[in-house]
């Protein structure tokens, strides 16, 4: 058995002062052994980076234990370092610099950095760029950079937060294979990986252990053994056969109306929050099922016939199925007869089946019913995202909003005036 | 020249609406701590006057050229010594003020208020209160540097905790994970990262600091001759003889210093602090200098500083690297409360609330016709406030607007307009009086004038910096869309001005009221002159002496000066940042 290096016993972390506490996290267990590659994967909002910056020491859970090596973590994990999604170089530094502050700061003697810096920026393929300031390369050569930093002083565990995804598709995937062959070849002098992701294949490609994560709250719903050998290729069939399973396991299976809809702000249950989707795009994703076969579609199929990333994909399955235009099993979705009818209507009939629709969500429902009570039938925009705060997480609180808002104009439900910030009930919205 | 525009227009906005304090805060009771904070200093120092000596006997201010260089290199040494101040100052608040949650619930609103303060207001008070406490000469010294120190700080200091409160959040982290100690930290992240924002606001810090500057030095009310040998004396001397040689030569060198200052150690700054800014991709035009750019290419001068300032940066990291502790493993220190820091507020609080009674009880002392007086006054200085923003809109807007769409006429228009903006118009208050006291209502008419000088070219910049960021496409459109010439400044050329002016007028605004101080109430020629306003009520007051009236008429300026700020424009700014905000 090999060495255990970080684990995370009971961890839950939230955000916010006392009353408007929010569950980022919750009751977490996580273990990384040394010689693993592990993968975070989930939507955006599920903690996953709560739980990387818990795992470096940046950040302690507000519940439960980060052990590192058995000892509980102190501040900052000195075994730990970070690549970061925006590369966190300082832009007034030049390469070599950037590296070499990384050692300095641990007490290197200023030749010995230097030396150290140019075998490691040697060892990324940045030979020659030494003198170059960031803002000189291209993304795919910054993260080298940060890369380089990260590795330059020999961390046991190093993590990487989404460090591909600002990335190009051709930069991410050459410096994605660089990484496997360092870490493959012993090349880095890291123990184990923990990397954070909201791509699918990016986890299959790279992992060997898989941590799928879900939101409402971010928690660990299920773990996977990548036992494909390396290199691995991402047209061969185990391979995609494990992406395909990965996606069934994150794009869930429809639920009762109940259970799916969740309940409203501020009552007893879970609160389903409204995926962050343009009406526009979701009329594409509906007209593309209508035109196959069955009206049905294997999810990881379609990310690949409208190139769209897993995420915002899953974003979209999921407002279908929330709108009950179609339902989601065994990581294929498929239209209802409900979505064929929408999406073969014209513009007006299809305002009145979406607004039939969007009355049934708990949030807009919720919405509504604030506007019918309310003087005049109007709320300040204001008013509206302070008792929103009681039941979302700040950061989430705007969003929710936005969406609200979309969704009820398009059903005209509701009407907004934005230089008075104050939001109206449709003369429709309020006959229900 | 569009994007330095750009940034000096983003400079104005920062200083008057920080991101501390985003516009839709309201008021809290950290604004009215710092209120009362700022009443019972204004407090202590009017007590502290009571103790100054009847008559001052200025300076002898000599005409001749070979003291005009001395006067200037007193005036610039009276400015970099303020300016040193300030910038210690800065970096020690805004450090405090960004890190220490607690202090900076109170500390961000006291900088919010002060700096929408007219700062000129305390001018007499601060003259005073030094004046019975230390030997003449020194105090004029000390309250003209103290008054410079309380005109440059506040945007600087506003700035340094603004980015400090605004590092991306990943940069931090880096330096965390990668165990910076502070020193460490200080010199890779936080200083480079504020080095822009502080270097503009520097600017305009000296900018305004020569205002007050001239203002301290030209400065005497009844007997008291608070004059410092300064550039600023021997102008209003050469005005009050009426030489026009001398005013010529004591312009000309102000201009020069002004100006070479602004070459040799503004543009070189800007040239070279261009490296700090965060966007990491290239492209878009640099601010150039030739001097530094000249600098740059020497091969002797530029390596030996190099060298000098690398053995400096190390020996700082030596010496400061030992005294400071690496911030490690204690981050999370929340929710302790201090022993000293608790102990320190409720004396602090003690001490203010005995201070607030105190300053009430001398305002009760006061008779109702003084209140009369004041509110007159400031209903006058309004007025005056009003109209000299008002003649501004009026030329600036056509002009700004033809200089910000024609690249030909800005070519040539430009310089000119900054050597014009670069004088203070303090300084030329004596010649203004020179020319205009001989008018029916002269005074009146130099007041305006005068407020008009210090205040309209923030207003131009602004509207050439509005006018040249209206897209190009929105142009094409209106010319497409054949709006008449009325049409099309109703519909594209206003809206899209409005934030720019509207942050232009509060700046110009601001300055207009301090400007009353000087404007109000002069001694010219042996004979005193004043016209109705708080200025003239402030100045009066610090003449005869009655210190209960000094202390009412400065704390109703600030006051009115402080509502106005956040029932007039404070609104309009929201409106223009979230309605007419041209992305």
């Amino acid at each position: 058995m090999s060495d255990l290096l970080v684990e995370l016993a009971g961890v839950s972390q939230y955000y916010g002062a006392r009353q408007h506490q929010f569950l980022a996290v919750q009751n977490v267990n996580l273990k990384i052994y040394d010689g693993e590659f592990v993968a975070l994967l989930g939507p955006s909002g599920c903690g996953k980076s709560t739980l990387l910056r818990i795992v470096a020491g940046l950040m302690p859970p507000s519940e439960g234990q980060a052990l590192y090596r058995g000892q509980p973590l102190l501040g900052v994990n000195p075994q730990a370092t970070i690549v970061f999604q925006s590369f966190a170089l300082f832009p007034w530094l030049t390469i070599l610099e950037n590296v070499e502050v990384a050692l300095r700061a641990r007490g290197t003697p200023d030749k010995l950095a230097k030396t150290r810096s140019l075998d490691v920026l040697d060892k990324v393929g940045l030979d020659g760029f030494e003198t170059a300031y960031p803002r000189e390369l291209s993304g795919g050569m910054r993260q080298k950079v940060g890369f380089a930093r990260a590795i330059a002083v020999s961390p046991e565990l190093l993590c990487l937060d989404e460090p591909f995804s600002a990335l190009d598709v051709l930069s991410a995937e050459a410096l994605r294979s660089q990484l496997i062959e360092l870490w493959t070849g012993g090349g880095l002098p890291t123990k184990a990986i923990l990397m954070v992701t909201h791509n699918i294949e990016e986890a299959v490609y790279v992992a060997d252990r898989i941590v799928i994560m879900e939101k409402e709250p971010g928690r660990i719903v299920a773990e996977l053994k990548v036992e494909l050998r390396r290199p691995r290729f991402r047209k061969g069939t185990a391979f995609l056969e494990t992406v395909d399973r990965v996606y069934a396991t994150m794009a869930g299976q429809t639920q009762p109306e109940n259970v799916e809809l969740g309940s409203a702000p501020g009552q007893e249950g879970r609160l389903r929050l409204l995926p962050e989707v343009s009406i526009n795009n979701l009329e594409g994703l509906l007209e593309h099922l209508l035109k196959l076969p069955n009206h049905r579609e294997d999810i990881f199929r379609l990310a690949d016939e409208l190139k769209l990333d897993s995420d915002h994909l899953l974003r979209l399955t999921e407002a279908a199925e929330l709108l009950g235009f179609a339902t989601i099993a065994q990581g294929d979705i498929t239209l209802t007869s409900l979505g064929e009818t929408f999406t073969e209507a014209g513009v007006t009939a299809r305002k009145e089946i979406f607004a039939l629709r969007v009355r049934r969500l708990p949030v807009i429902q919720w919405l509504v019913d604030k506007l019918r009570s309310a003087d005049r039938q109007q709320l300040a925009w204001n008013k509206i995202r302070a008792e929103l705060a009681h039941a979302v997480l700040a950061e989430e609180v705007e969003n929710q909003m936005d969406v609200a808002v979309d969704w009820g104009r398009y059903a005209e439900l509701l009407a907004y005036d934005d230089t008075k910030e104050m939001l109206y009930l449709e003369p429709v919205g309020a006959t229900i | 020249m569009r994007p330095t525009l750009t940034i000096y227009w983003n400079t104005l906005l920062s200083r008057f609406f920080g991101g501390g304090t985003s516009p839709s805060r309201r008021w809290n009771w950290g604004d009215a701590v710092a209120l009362v904070t700022l009443t019972v200093l204004i407090y202590v120092g009017v007590r502290m006057a009571f103790e100054a000596p009847a008559v001052i006997r200025g300076p002898h201010i000599s005409l001749s050229p070979e003291y005009l260089v001395l006067y200037a290199l007193l005036s610039l040494t009276r400015m970099v010594a303020a300016y040193a101040l300030s910038l210690v100052f800065t970096i020690a608040y805004g450090y405090i003020a960004a890190y220490n949650q607690r202090a900076g619930q109170f500390m961000v609103p006291l900088l919010d208020v002060l700096q929408s303060v007219p700062i000129l207001s305390f001018l007499p008070i601060v003259l005073l209160g030094l004046a019975a406490i230390l030997p003449q000469a020194v105090a004029a010294e000390l309250a003209s540097v103290v008054l410079i120190f309380t005109s440059q700080v506040w945007n600087l200091t506003f700035s340094w905790y603004q980015s400090l409160k605004t590092i991306p959040g990943e940069l931090r982290e880096a330096s965390s994970v990668f165990s910076f100690d502070r020193w460490l930290r200080f010199k890779t992240l936080e200083l480079p990262f504020a080095a822009i924002g502080l270097i503009w606001n520097s600017m305009m810090s000296w900018a305004g600091g020569w205002f007050f500057l001239m203002a301290a030095e030209i400065f005497t009310v009844g007997q008291r001759d608070f004059r410092l040998p300064g550039i600023g004396a021997y102008l209003s001397e050469a005005a009050r003889q009426g030489n026009l040689y001398a005013i010529g030569q004591g312009l000309a060198i102000l201009i020069a210093m002004i100006a070479l200052l602004d070459q040799a150690v503004w543009r070189p700054l800007l040239a070279w602090s261009d490296r700090f800014k965060l966007e990491t991709v290239g492209g878009g035009s640099e601010p150039s200098s030739w001097f530094f750019g000249a600098w740059r290419s020497s091969r002797v001068i530029a390596p030996a500083v190099r060298r000098f300032l690398g053995a400096i940066v190390a020996s700082l990291d030596h010496v400061i690297g030992g005294l400071i502790p690496s911030p490690r493993n204690n981050e999370n220190q929340q929710a302790r409360l201090h022993w000293p820091s608790l102990v320190g507020a409720i004396i602090g609080g003690g001490v203010l609330l005995y201070g607030t009674y105190r300053t009430v009880a001398m305002l009760l002392d006061l008779p109702g016709q003084e209140w009369a007086t004041i509110a007159l006054g400031l209903l006058a200085t309004a007025t005056r406030v009003l109209a000299a923003v008002l003649i501004a809109l009026a030329w600036t807007v056509p002009l700004g607007v033809a200089i910000g769409t024609k690249p030909r006429l800005s070519a040539w228009l430009q310089p000119v307009v900054q050597i014009a903006a670069s004088v203070p118009a303090t300084a030329l208050f004596p010649v203004l009086l020179l020319a205009l006291l001989a008018l029916p209502a002269g005074l009146n008419i130099a007041a305006v004038v005068l407020m008009l000088m210090g205040t309209q070219w923030y207003l131009l910049f602004n509207v050439i910096a509005g006018a040249s960021s209206v897209p190009q496409d929105l142009k094409y459109t209106a010319a497409l869309l054949r709006l008449s010439r009325w049409q099309k400044w109703r519909i594209l050329i206003l809206p899209a001005l409005f934030p720019y002016i509207i942050t232009g007028l509060i700046t110009a605004a601001g300055g207009a009221w301090n400007a009353s101080i000087v404007a109000e109430y002069t001694e010219f020629g042996g004979t005193v002159r004043s016209v109705t306003g708080i200025g003239s009520a402030i100045s009066i007051a610090t003449a005869r002496g009655d210190y209960p009236m000094l202390l009412a008429s400065t704390l109703s300026m600030v006051l009115v000066v402080v509502a106005i700020n956040r029932m007039v424009w404070r609104p309009l700014y929201r409106l223009a940042e979230e309605r007419y905000r041209l992305e």
